[in-house]
Protein backbone atom coordinates (compact mmCIF):
# COMPACT_ATOMS: atom_id res chain seq x y z
CA UNK A 1 0.00 0.00 0.00
CA UNK A 2 1.45 3.45 -1.06
CA UNK A 3 2.29 6.01 2.15
CA UNK A 4 4.10 8.65 1.96
CA UNK A 5 6.45 9.51 4.82
CA UNK A 6 8.37 12.72 5.71
CA UNK A 7 10.65 12.08 8.73
CA UNK A 8 12.24 14.69 10.74
CA UNK A 9 12.44 17.28 7.87
CA UNK A 10 14.43 20.16 8.43
CA UNK A 11 15.30 22.84 5.85
CA UNK A 12 18.19 25.43 6.34
CA UNK A 13 18.14 28.39 3.45
CA UNK A 14 22.22 30.00 3.59
CA UNK A 15 22.22 33.27 4.41
CA UNK A 16 24.04 35.77 1.75
CA UNK A 17 27.66 35.63 2.97
CA UNK A 18 26.82 32.03 4.01
CA UNK A 19 26.22 31.94 8.06
CA UNK A 20 23.24 32.94 9.60
CA UNK A 21 20.52 32.24 7.43
CA UNK A 22 17.22 31.38 7.96
CA UNK A 23 15.38 28.11 9.35
CA UNK A 24 12.76 27.41 7.16
CA UNK A 25 11.76 23.81 8.39
CA UNK A 26 12.36 22.40 11.37
CA UNK A 27 11.68 18.98 12.42
CA UNK A 28 8.60 18.36 10.60
CA UNK A 29 7.41 14.91 10.61
CA UNK A 30 3.58 13.94 8.61
CA UNK A 31 2.51 10.41 7.17
CA UNK A 32 -0.09 10.55 5.07
CA UNK A 33 -1.93 6.89 3.62
CA UNK A 34 -4.45 6.78 0.33
CA UNK A 35 -7.78 8.41 1.11
CA UNK A 36 -5.73 11.22 3.26
CA UNK A 37 -6.32 14.94 2.17
CA UNK A 38 -3.91 16.86 4.43
CA UNK A 39 -4.20 20.52 4.32
CA UNK A 40 -1.41 22.99 5.17
CA UNK A 41 -2.20 26.25 6.85
CA UNK A 42 -0.67 29.18 7.95
CA UNK A 43 0.76 32.63 7.72
CA UNK A 44 3.34 33.75 4.80
CA UNK A 45 6.90 32.12 5.90
CA UNK A 46 5.67 29.69 7.64
CA UNK A 47 7.34 26.80 5.48
CA UNK A 48 4.16 25.43 3.75
CA UNK A 49 5.63 25.96 0.46
CA UNK A 50 8.80 24.91 1.32
CA UNK A 51 7.58 21.96 2.62
CA UNK A 52 5.94 20.85 -0.47
CA UNK A 53 8.50 21.89 -2.72
CA UNK A 54 10.55 18.88 -0.57
CA UNK A 55 7.95 16.54 -1.09
CA UNK A 56 7.30 17.51 -4.98
CA UNK A 57 11.50 17.06 -5.25
CA UNK A 58 12.01 20.26 -6.59
CA UNK A 59 14.04 21.71 -3.52
CA UNK A 60 16.75 19.70 -1.48
CA UNK A 61 16.49 19.73 2.04
CA UNK A 62 19.07 19.71 5.15
CA UNK A 63 17.97 16.90 7.38
CA UNK A 64 15.61 14.21 7.51
CA UNK A 65 14.13 12.04 4.56
CA UNK A 66 11.11 11.71 2.64
CA UNK A 67 9.59 8.53 1.87
CA UNK A 68 7.03 7.48 -0.81
CA UNK A 69 6.23 3.49 -0.60
CA UNK A 70 9.67 3.02 1.42
CA UNK A 71 11.74 4.81 -1.62
CA UNK A 72 13.30 7.96 -0.59
CA UNK A 73 12.46 11.15 -2.96
CA UNK A 74 15.28 12.34 -4.28
CA UNK A 75 13.78 14.32 -7.29
CA UNK A 76 10.47 15.24 -9.22
CA UNK A 77 8.63 12.63 -10.50
CA UNK A 78 5.74 11.77 -12.17
CA UNK A 79 4.54 9.58 -9.25
CA UNK A 80 4.03 12.67 -7.49
CA UNK A 81 1.94 15.16 -9.68
CA UNK A 82 1.76 18.84 -8.83
CA UNK A 83 -0.80 21.27 -9.24
CA UNK A 84 0.58 25.29 -9.31
CA UNK A 85 -0.40 28.76 -7.57
CA UNK A 86 0.20 29.96 -11.16
CA UNK A 87 -1.28 27.39 -13.62
CA UNK A 88 2.04 26.91 -15.44
CA UNK A 89 0.37 25.27 -18.88
CA UNK A 90 2.29 25.62 -21.77
CA UNK A 91 0.35 28.40 -23.71
CA UNK A 92 2.28 26.59 -26.90
CA UNK A 93 -0.10 23.70 -26.39
CA UNK A 94 -4.21 23.05 -27.04
CA UNK A 95 -6.20 22.27 -23.63
CA UNK A 96 -5.84 18.73 -24.51
CA UNK A 97 -2.26 18.51 -25.35
CA UNK A 98 -1.06 20.41 -22.14
CA UNK A 99 -3.05 17.58 -20.43
CA UNK A 100 -1.58 14.66 -21.83
CA UNK A 101 2.03 16.60 -21.20
CA UNK A 102 3.40 14.08 -19.11
CA UNK A 103 1.98 10.94 -20.78
CA UNK A 104 4.01 11.97 -24.28
CA UNK A 105 7.39 12.47 -22.40
CA UNK A 106 7.02 9.00 -20.95
CA UNK A 107 6.70 7.64 -24.75
CA UNK A 108 2.93 6.69 -24.92
CA UNK A 109 1.47 6.25 -28.43
CA UNK A 110 -0.79 9.28 -29.23
CA UNK A 111 -4.28 7.40 -29.66
CA UNK A 112 -3.78 6.12 -25.87
CA UNK A 113 -2.79 9.07 -24.10
CA UNK A 114 -5.07 11.41 -25.85
CA UNK A 115 -8.17 8.65 -24.40
CA UNK A 116 -6.46 9.05 -20.94
CA UNK A 117 -6.28 12.96 -21.49
CA UNK A 118 -9.94 13.23 -22.77
CA UNK A 119 -11.35 11.29 -20.08
CA UNK A 120 -9.58 13.41 -16.98
CA UNK A 121 -10.64 16.81 -19.28
CA UNK A 122 -14.23 14.96 -18.49
CA UNK A 123 -13.62 14.63 -14.99
CA UNK A 124 -12.76 18.23 -14.12
CA UNK A 125 -15.47 19.57 -17.01
CA UNK A 126 -13.58 20.80 -20.08
CA UNK A 127 -14.37 18.11 -22.58
CA UNK A 128 -15.49 20.69 -24.67
CA UNK A 129 -12.40 22.89 -24.60
CA UNK A 130 -10.21 20.09 -25.21
CA UNK A 131 -8.80 21.86 -28.30
CA UNK A 132 -9.27 25.39 -27.10
CA UNK A 133 -5.66 27.30 -26.70
CA UNK A 134 -4.86 27.45 -23.06
CA UNK A 135 -4.89 31.70 -23.24
CA UNK A 136 -8.20 31.75 -24.46
CA UNK A 137 -9.77 30.28 -21.47
CA UNK A 138 -10.87 31.22 -17.81
CA UNK A 139 -8.44 31.41 -14.56
CA UNK A 140 -10.60 28.95 -13.09
CA UNK A 141 -10.66 26.78 -15.98
CA UNK A 142 -6.79 26.81 -16.52
CA UNK A 143 -6.46 25.84 -12.73
CA UNK A 144 -8.62 22.63 -13.76
CA UNK A 145 -6.62 22.10 -16.55
CA UNK A 146 -4.06 22.01 -14.20
CA UNK A 147 -5.79 19.36 -12.38
CA UNK A 148 -6.61 17.08 -15.07
CA UNK A 149 -2.90 17.41 -16.26
CA UNK A 150 -1.66 16.38 -13.04
CA UNK A 151 -4.15 13.80 -12.49
CA UNK A 152 -3.33 12.20 -15.94
CA UNK A 153 0.01 10.55 -14.89
CA UNK A 154 -1.99 9.34 -12.30
CA UNK A 155 0.08 9.60 -9.80
CA UNK A 156 -0.13 8.24 -5.91
CA UNK A 157 0.06 11.76 -4.61
CA UNK A 158 -1.19 14.85 -5.41
CA UNK A 159 0.36 17.85 -4.72
CA UNK A 160 -1.13 21.49 -4.71
CA UNK A 161 0.16 24.69 -4.34
CA UNK A 162 -2.61 26.78 -2.89
CA UNK A 163 -4.05 25.80 -6.25
CA UNK A 164 -7.40 28.44 -5.79
CA UNK A 165 -5.43 31.75 -3.83
CA UNK A 166 -6.27 33.45 -7.43
CA UNK A 167 -9.67 32.74 -8.02
CA UNK A 168 -12.62 34.71 -7.30
CA UNK A 169 -14.71 33.50 -4.13
CA UNK A 170 -17.59 31.92 -6.23
CA UNK A 171 -15.25 29.87 -8.42
CA UNK A 172 -13.17 28.96 -5.58
CA UNK A 173 -15.93 27.28 -4.09
CA UNK A 174 -17.03 25.57 -7.27
CA UNK A 175 -13.39 24.22 -7.42
CA UNK A 176 -13.34 22.85 -3.89
CA UNK A 177 -16.30 20.85 -4.53
CA UNK A 178 -14.78 19.81 -7.55
CA UNK A 179 -11.01 18.89 -5.91
CA UNK A 180 -13.46 16.86 -3.23
CA UNK A 181 -15.26 14.56 -5.29
CA UNK A 182 -12.09 13.72 -7.32
CA UNK A 183 -10.27 13.00 -3.89
CA UNK A 184 -13.43 10.86 -3.37
CA UNK A 185 -13.45 9.01 -6.54
CA UNK A 186 -9.80 8.46 -7.02
CA UNK A 187 -8.87 7.82 -2.95
CA UNK A 188 -5.55 9.32 -3.68
CA UNK A 189 -3.28 11.28 -1.16
CA UNK A 190 -3.54 14.93 -1.49
CA UNK A 191 -1.92 17.31 0.09
CA UNK A 192 -3.13 20.96 0.17
CA UNK A 193 -1.50 24.50 0.90
CA UNK A 194 -4.06 27.18 1.36
CA UNK A 195 -3.85 30.83 3.59
CA UNK A 196 -7.79 30.24 4.17
CA UNK A 197 -8.99 28.64 7.33
CA UNK A 198 -12.30 27.93 5.51
CA UNK A 199 -10.84 26.53 2.49
CA UNK A 200 -8.58 24.08 4.73
CA UNK A 201 -11.24 22.84 7.12
CA UNK A 202 -13.87 21.78 4.36
CA UNK A 203 -10.98 19.98 2.61
CA UNK A 204 -8.95 18.54 5.12
CA UNK A 205 -9.10 15.19 6.69
CA UNK A 206 -6.01 16.21 9.00
CA UNK A 207 -5.44 19.47 8.97
CA UNK A 208 -2.05 20.78 10.42
CA UNK A 209 -1.30 24.50 11.02
CA UNK A 210 2.42 25.93 10.63
CA UNK A 211 3.87 28.60 12.23
CA UNK A 212 6.99 30.52 11.42
CA UNK A 213 10.57 31.32 12.70
CA UNK A 214 11.69 28.48 12.43
CA UNK A 215 8.90 26.56 10.11
CA UNK A 216 6.71 23.78 11.90
CA UNK A 217 3.62 22.54 12.66
CA UNK A 218 2.52 24.10 15.21
CA UNK A 219 -1.36 21.91 15.40
CA UNK A 220 -3.34 19.17 14.08
CA UNK A 221 -7.00 18.25 13.68
CA UNK A 222 -8.55 15.94 12.21
CA UNK A 223 -11.63 16.43 10.69
CA UNK A 224 -14.14 15.43 8.41
CA UNK A 225 -16.56 18.23 6.74
CA UNK A 226 -14.40 17.23 3.56
CA UNK A 227 -16.20 13.76 3.44
CA UNK A 228 -19.54 14.97 4.50
CA UNK A 229 -20.22 17.35 1.41
CA UNK A 230 -19.06 14.45 -0.41
CA UNK A 231 -22.17 12.51 1.01
CA UNK A 232 -24.59 14.83 1.25
CA UNK A 233 -23.01 17.25 -1.88
CA UNK A 234 -24.16 20.63 0.24
CA UNK A 235 -21.24 22.77 0.81
CA UNK A 236 -23.77 25.52 2.34
CA UNK A 237 -25.06 22.88 5.18
CA UNK A 238 -21.45 21.97 6.38
CA UNK A 239 -20.17 24.86 6.12
CA UNK A 240 -22.70 26.64 8.29
CA UNK A 241 -22.74 23.87 10.53
CA UNK A 242 -21.94 25.00 14.04
CA UNK A 243 -19.48 22.46 14.39
CA UNK A 244 -17.75 24.06 11.42
CA UNK A 245 -17.73 27.59 12.48
CA UNK A 246 -16.77 26.69 16.07
CA UNK A 247 -13.60 25.00 14.88
CA UNK A 248 -13.36 27.67 11.77
CA UNK A 249 -12.84 30.57 14.97
CA UNK A 250 -10.96 28.02 16.51
CA UNK A 251 -8.30 27.84 13.86
CA UNK A 252 -8.53 31.66 13.23
CA UNK A 253 -7.59 32.36 16.95
CA UNK A 254 -4.57 30.30 17.00
CA UNK A 255 -3.31 31.75 13.94
CA UNK A 256 -3.67 35.67 15.14
CA UNK A 257 -1.94 34.91 18.18
CA UNK A 258 0.91 33.09 16.43
CA UNK A 259 3.77 35.65 15.87
CA UNK A 260 4.37 36.66 12.70
CA UNK A 261 6.90 36.45 10.57
CA UNK A 262 8.28 39.85 10.59
CA UNK A 263 7.63 39.80 13.75
CA UNK A 264 9.36 37.17 15.08
CA UNK A 265 12.56 38.03 12.77
CA UNK B 1 -33.71 40.82 9.20
CA UNK B 2 -35.30 42.18 6.11
CA UNK B 3 -36.54 40.42 3.28
CA UNK B 4 -34.36 41.82 0.12
CA UNK B 5 -35.99 43.39 -2.33
CA UNK B 6 -36.21 41.41 -5.54
CA UNK B 7 -36.31 43.93 -8.69
CA UNK B 8 -37.30 43.56 -12.01
CA UNK B 9 -35.02 42.99 -15.00
CA UNK B 10 -36.18 45.68 -16.76
CA UNK B 11 -34.85 49.18 -15.06
CA UNK B 12 -36.55 52.44 -16.90
CA UNK B 13 -40.06 52.65 -15.41
CA UNK B 14 -43.30 52.45 -17.69
CA UNK B 15 -44.26 55.88 -16.67
CA UNK B 16 -40.99 57.31 -17.46
CA UNK B 17 -40.77 55.84 -20.67
CA UNK B 18 -44.27 57.20 -21.47
CA UNK B 19 -43.40 60.69 -20.55
CA UNK B 20 -40.78 61.30 -22.82
CA UNK B 21 -38.87 58.90 -25.37
CA UNK B 22 -35.19 57.26 -24.17
CA UNK B 23 -32.65 59.23 -25.59
CA UNK B 24 -30.26 56.68 -27.60
CA UNK B 25 -27.82 54.72 -26.22
CA UNK B 26 -24.02 56.25 -25.84
CA UNK B 27 -22.15 53.71 -27.04
CA UNK B 28 -18.64 53.43 -25.20
CA UNK B 29 -15.25 51.18 -25.09
CA UNK B 30 -13.38 50.08 -21.56
CA UNK B 31 -11.31 52.28 -20.05
CA UNK B 32 -8.01 53.77 -22.11
CA UNK B 33 -4.11 53.11 -21.85
CA UNK B 34 -1.83 55.77 -23.09
CA UNK B 35 -0.63 55.43 -26.69
CA UNK B 36 -3.93 52.86 -27.85
CA UNK B 37 -5.45 53.56 -31.05
CA UNK B 38 -5.01 52.69 -34.20
CA UNK B 39 -2.34 55.45 -35.74
CA UNK B 40 -2.38 54.41 -39.53
CA UNK B 41 -4.59 57.58 -40.55
CA UNK B 42 -1.92 59.51 -39.04
CA UNK B 43 1.11 57.48 -40.09
CA UNK B 44 -0.66 57.84 -43.73
CA UNK B 45 -1.06 61.70 -43.39
CA UNK B 46 3.01 62.06 -42.07
CA UNK B 47 3.67 60.29 -45.34
CA UNK B 48 1.63 62.18 -47.76
CA UNK B 49 2.49 65.29 -45.99
CA UNK B 50 6.63 64.66 -46.29
CA UNK B 51 6.03 63.73 -50.01
CA UNK B 52 4.38 66.40 -50.99
CA UNK B 53 6.93 68.76 -48.89
CA UNK B 54 9.62 67.26 -51.21
CA UNK B 55 7.70 68.12 -54.31
CA UNK B 56 7.20 71.50 -53.78
CA UNK B 57 10.23 72.39 -52.35
CA UNK B 58 11.98 70.44 -55.14
CA UNK B 59 9.82 72.42 -58.21
CA UNK B 60 10.27 75.72 -56.65
CA UNK B 61 13.88 75.40 -57.03
CA UNK B 62 14.61 76.04 -53.10
CA UNK B 63 16.87 72.22 -53.26
CA UNK B 64 19.49 72.31 -55.85
CA UNK B 65 19.01 68.86 -57.96
CA UNK B 66 22.22 67.54 -57.09
CA UNK B 67 21.24 67.19 -53.21
CA UNK B 68 17.56 66.01 -53.71
CA UNK B 69 15.75 65.59 -57.23
CA UNK B 70 12.44 65.77 -58.16
CA UNK B 71 10.45 62.51 -56.95
CA UNK B 72 9.52 62.32 -60.89
CA UNK B 73 13.59 62.33 -61.52
CA UNK B 74 13.66 59.03 -58.90
CA UNK B 75 10.87 57.01 -60.82
CA UNK B 76 12.50 57.93 -64.02
CA UNK B 77 15.70 56.61 -62.26
CA UNK B 78 14.06 53.22 -61.20
CA UNK B 79 12.96 53.22 -65.19
CA UNK B 80 16.59 53.09 -66.24
CA UNK B 81 17.90 51.28 -63.75
CA UNK B 82 15.42 48.59 -64.51
CA UNK B 83 16.32 48.41 -67.88
CA UNK B 84 20.33 48.46 -66.98
CA UNK B 85 20.76 51.96 -68.42
CA UNK B 86 22.41 53.34 -65.40
CA UNK B 87 26.54 53.23 -64.79
CA UNK B 88 27.81 49.48 -64.85
CA UNK B 89 25.12 48.60 -67.13
CA UNK B 90 23.12 46.20 -64.59
CA UNK B 91 19.93 45.95 -64.46
CA UNK B 92 18.29 46.13 -61.02
CA UNK B 93 16.97 43.21 -60.92
CA UNK B 94 20.21 41.76 -60.89
CA UNK B 95 21.81 44.09 -58.56
CA UNK B 96 18.89 43.26 -56.33
CA UNK B 97 18.94 39.46 -56.48
CA UNK B 98 22.81 39.49 -55.16
CA UNK B 99 21.95 41.65 -52.61
CA UNK B 100 19.09 39.77 -51.44
CA UNK B 101 21.21 36.35 -51.93
CA UNK B 102 23.90 37.73 -49.71
CA UNK B 103 21.55 39.20 -46.84
CA UNK B 104 19.39 35.93 -46.87
CA UNK B 105 22.29 33.93 -47.17
CA UNK B 106 23.61 35.09 -44.01
CA UNK B 107 20.68 35.75 -42.19
CA UNK B 108 19.85 31.82 -42.88
CA UNK B 109 23.37 30.62 -41.63
CA UNK B 110 22.89 33.28 -38.41
CA UNK B 111 19.93 31.31 -37.47
CA UNK B 112 21.05 27.66 -38.15
CA UNK B 113 23.83 28.84 -35.49
CA UNK B 114 22.59 31.73 -33.32
CA UNK B 115 19.26 30.09 -32.41
CA UNK B 116 21.31 26.72 -31.11
CA UNK B 117 24.23 28.45 -29.23
CA UNK B 118 22.02 31.37 -27.83
CA UNK B 119 19.67 28.33 -26.48
CA UNK B 120 23.12 26.35 -25.36
CA UNK B 121 24.32 29.73 -23.50
CA UNK B 122 20.74 29.82 -21.96
CA UNK B 123 21.03 26.28 -20.11
CA UNK B 124 24.30 25.82 -19.98
CA UNK B 125 26.98 27.36 -17.29
CA UNK B 126 29.71 25.62 -19.84
CA UNK B 127 28.72 27.47 -23.32
CA UNK B 128 28.13 30.65 -21.66
CA UNK B 129 31.29 30.55 -20.37
CA UNK B 130 32.80 29.84 -23.61
CA UNK B 131 30.22 31.51 -26.16
CA UNK B 132 29.72 34.97 -23.85
CA UNK B 133 32.91 36.87 -23.86
CA UNK B 134 33.96 36.56 -27.79
CA UNK B 135 30.30 37.54 -28.75
CA UNK B 136 30.05 40.66 -26.20
CA UNK B 137 33.11 41.44 -27.34
CA UNK B 138 32.53 41.99 -30.84
CA UNK B 139 28.75 42.86 -30.74
CA UNK B 140 29.57 46.67 -30.20
CA UNK B 141 31.75 46.53 -32.95
CA UNK B 142 30.84 48.61 -35.94
CA UNK B 143 31.29 46.29 -39.12
CA UNK B 144 33.31 48.92 -41.07
CA UNK B 145 35.76 48.71 -38.04
CA UNK B 146 36.31 44.62 -38.73
CA UNK B 147 35.55 45.01 -42.40
CA UNK B 148 39.28 45.09 -43.21
CA UNK B 149 40.06 42.04 -41.13
CA UNK B 150 37.24 39.89 -43.16
CA UNK B 151 39.03 40.81 -46.45
CA UNK B 152 42.68 39.93 -45.47
CA UNK B 153 40.99 36.88 -44.27
CA UNK B 154 38.36 36.00 -46.69
CA UNK B 155 39.48 37.75 -49.51
CA UNK B 156 37.19 39.74 -51.59
CA UNK B 157 34.58 37.23 -53.32
CA UNK B 158 31.33 36.62 -51.94
CA UNK B 159 32.50 34.94 -48.91
CA UNK B 160 33.66 37.91 -47.22
CA UNK B 161 30.73 39.76 -47.91
CA UNK B 162 28.26 37.21 -46.64
CA UNK B 163 31.05 37.02 -43.47
CA UNK B 164 30.41 40.64 -42.88
CA UNK B 165 26.46 40.21 -43.31
CA UNK B 166 26.63 36.75 -41.06
CA UNK B 167 28.35 38.74 -38.27
CA UNK B 168 26.01 41.53 -37.93
CA UNK B 169 23.12 38.94 -37.58
CA UNK B 170 24.51 36.78 -35.05
CA UNK B 171 24.77 38.60 -32.05
CA UNK B 172 21.04 39.90 -32.05
CA UNK B 173 20.05 36.57 -32.71
CA UNK B 174 22.18 34.92 -30.21
CA UNK B 175 21.30 37.47 -27.30
CA UNK B 176 17.86 37.21 -28.12
CA UNK B 177 17.36 32.98 -27.86
CA UNK B 178 19.64 33.56 -24.67
CA UNK B 179 17.32 36.18 -23.26
CA UNK B 180 14.69 33.76 -24.57
CA UNK B 181 15.76 31.16 -22.14
CA UNK B 182 15.26 32.90 -19.34
CA UNK B 183 11.68 34.15 -20.01
CA UNK B 184 10.55 30.36 -19.06
CA UNK B 185 8.49 30.63 -15.61
CA UNK B 186 10.42 28.03 -13.02
CA UNK B 187 6.79 26.49 -12.62
CA UNK B 188 6.35 25.64 -16.28
CA UNK B 189 9.96 23.55 -16.07
CA UNK B 190 8.92 22.54 -12.18
CA UNK B 191 5.56 21.07 -13.64
CA UNK B 192 7.27 19.58 -16.95
CA UNK B 193 9.74 17.75 -14.59
CA UNK B 194 6.42 16.68 -12.30
CA UNK B 195 5.59 14.87 -15.57
CA UNK B 196 8.11 12.68 -15.60
CA UNK B 197 10.24 14.84 -18.26
CA UNK B 198 13.94 14.12 -18.41
CA UNK B 199 16.84 17.20 -18.47
CA UNK B 200 16.77 17.33 -22.15
CA UNK B 201 13.10 16.76 -22.74
CA UNK B 202 12.79 20.32 -20.76
CA UNK B 203 14.46 21.74 -23.45
CA UNK B 204 13.32 20.47 -26.09
CA UNK B 205 9.88 20.63 -25.34
CA UNK B 206 9.40 23.56 -23.01
CA UNK B 207 12.44 26.18 -22.91
CA UNK B 208 12.59 26.18 -26.58
CA UNK B 209 8.72 26.38 -27.33
CA UNK B 210 8.75 29.30 -24.49
CA UNK B 211 11.53 31.10 -26.01
CA UNK B 212 10.20 31.26 -29.68
CA UNK B 213 8.47 35.01 -29.01
CA UNK B 214 11.82 35.94 -28.45
CA UNK B 215 13.49 34.34 -30.95
CA UNK B 216 11.31 36.07 -33.54
CA UNK B 217 12.01 39.29 -32.13
CA UNK B 218 15.50 38.50 -32.21
CA UNK B 219 15.03 37.58 -36.12
CA UNK B 220 13.43 40.27 -36.70
CA UNK B 221 15.86 42.71 -35.21
CA UNK B 222 18.98 40.70 -36.84
CA UNK B 223 17.68 40.75 -40.50
CA UNK B 224 17.34 44.49 -39.81
CA UNK B 225 20.94 44.63 -38.99
CA UNK B 226 22.10 42.27 -42.19
CA UNK B 227 20.34 44.95 -44.18
CA UNK B 228 22.04 47.69 -42.38
CA UNK B 229 25.71 45.82 -42.79
CA UNK B 230 24.66 45.18 -46.83
CA UNK B 231 26.29 48.56 -48.07
CA UNK B 232 29.57 48.19 -45.81
CA UNK B 233 29.76 44.47 -47.43
CA UNK B 234 29.43 45.73 -50.88
CA UNK B 235 31.72 48.37 -50.55
CA UNK B 236 34.47 46.27 -51.53
CA UNK B 237 35.25 44.86 -54.54
CA UNK B 238 31.59 44.35 -55.54
CA UNK B 239 30.31 44.81 -58.99
CA UNK B 240 26.66 44.31 -58.36
CA UNK B 241 24.46 44.58 -55.81
CA UNK B 242 22.12 47.02 -54.25
CA UNK B 243 24.86 48.78 -51.77
CA UNK B 244 27.31 48.67 -54.60
CA UNK B 245 24.82 50.73 -56.98
CA UNK B 246 24.39 53.32 -54.60
CA UNK B 247 28.06 53.75 -53.78
CA UNK B 248 28.93 53.75 -57.64
CA UNK B 249 26.18 56.32 -57.94
CA UNK B 250 27.30 58.29 -55.19
CA UNK B 251 30.26 58.25 -57.51
CA UNK B 252 29.12 59.84 -60.12
CA UNK B 253 26.95 62.70 -57.98
CA UNK B 254 24.15 60.52 -59.89
CA UNK B 255 21.47 61.60 -56.24
CA UNK B 256 18.60 60.41 -58.17
CA UNK B 257 19.96 57.08 -58.28
CA UNK B 258 21.51 56.53 -54.97
CA UNK B 259 17.79 57.77 -53.31
CA UNK B 260 16.45 55.40 -55.59
CA UNK B 261 18.71 52.43 -54.12
CA UNK B 262 17.80 53.49 -50.80
CA UNK B 263 14.49 53.12 -50.89
CA UNK B 264 14.22 49.86 -52.56
CA UNK B 265 16.72 48.58 -49.67
CA UNK B 266 14.21 50.33 -47.22
CA UNK B 267 10.98 48.95 -49.71
CA UNK B 268 12.37 45.43 -49.08
CA UNK B 269 13.38 45.54 -45.79
CA UNK B 270 10.21 46.51 -44.52
CA UNK B 271 8.30 44.10 -46.60
CA UNK B 272 10.50 41.75 -45.17
CA UNK B 273 9.48 43.31 -41.62
CA UNK B 274 5.95 42.36 -42.79
CA UNK B 275 6.58 38.99 -43.65
CA UNK B 276 7.55 38.66 -40.41
CA UNK B 277 5.29 39.28 -38.63
CA UNK B 278 2.60 37.84 -40.75
CA UNK B 279 5.17 34.69 -39.44
CA UNK B 280 5.53 35.09 -35.88
CA UNK B 281 1.49 35.50 -35.51
CA UNK B 282 1.22 32.06 -36.89
CA UNK B 283 3.64 30.40 -34.90
CA UNK B 284 3.33 31.79 -32.13
CA UNK B 285 -0.17 33.09 -31.38
CA UNK B 286 0.30 33.01 -27.67
CA UNK B 287 2.67 35.96 -27.58
CA UNK B 288 2.19 37.98 -24.78
CA UNK B 289 -0.88 36.47 -23.20
CA UNK B 290 0.66 34.14 -20.85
Amino acid sequence: MAKLEVQHLSVHYAGRDGSGGTLALSDVNLALDPGDFVVALGASGCGKTTLLSCIAGFMPFSSGRILLDGTPVTGPGAERGVVFQKHALMPWLSVVENVEFGLRMRGMQKSQRRRIALAKLDAVGLAKFADSPVYQISGGMQQRVGLARALASDPEVMLMDEPLGALDALTREQQQELILRLWWQTRKMFFFITHSVEEALFLATELIVMTPSPGRIAHRYHVDFGRRFVECNDSRAVKSDPAFIGLREEVLQLIHSAPSAQEAA
Amino acid sequence: MNAPETLPASTPRESDAAAKPAPPMRHVSGYSVPGEGSSTLIAAVTVIGLLLAWWVATHNGWIRDLFLPTPERIIASFAEAWKGEIQGGRPLAEHFGWSLLRVFAAFALACVTAIPIGIAMGVSRIARGIFDPPIEFYRPLPPLAYLPLIVIWFGIEETAKIVLIYLACFAPLAMAARAGVKSVSIEQINAAYSLGASKWQVIRHVVIPASMPEIFTGMRISIGFGWTTLVAAEMVAATAGLGQMVLNASNFLRTDVVIMGIVVIGIVAYAFDLLMRYVERAFVPWKGKA
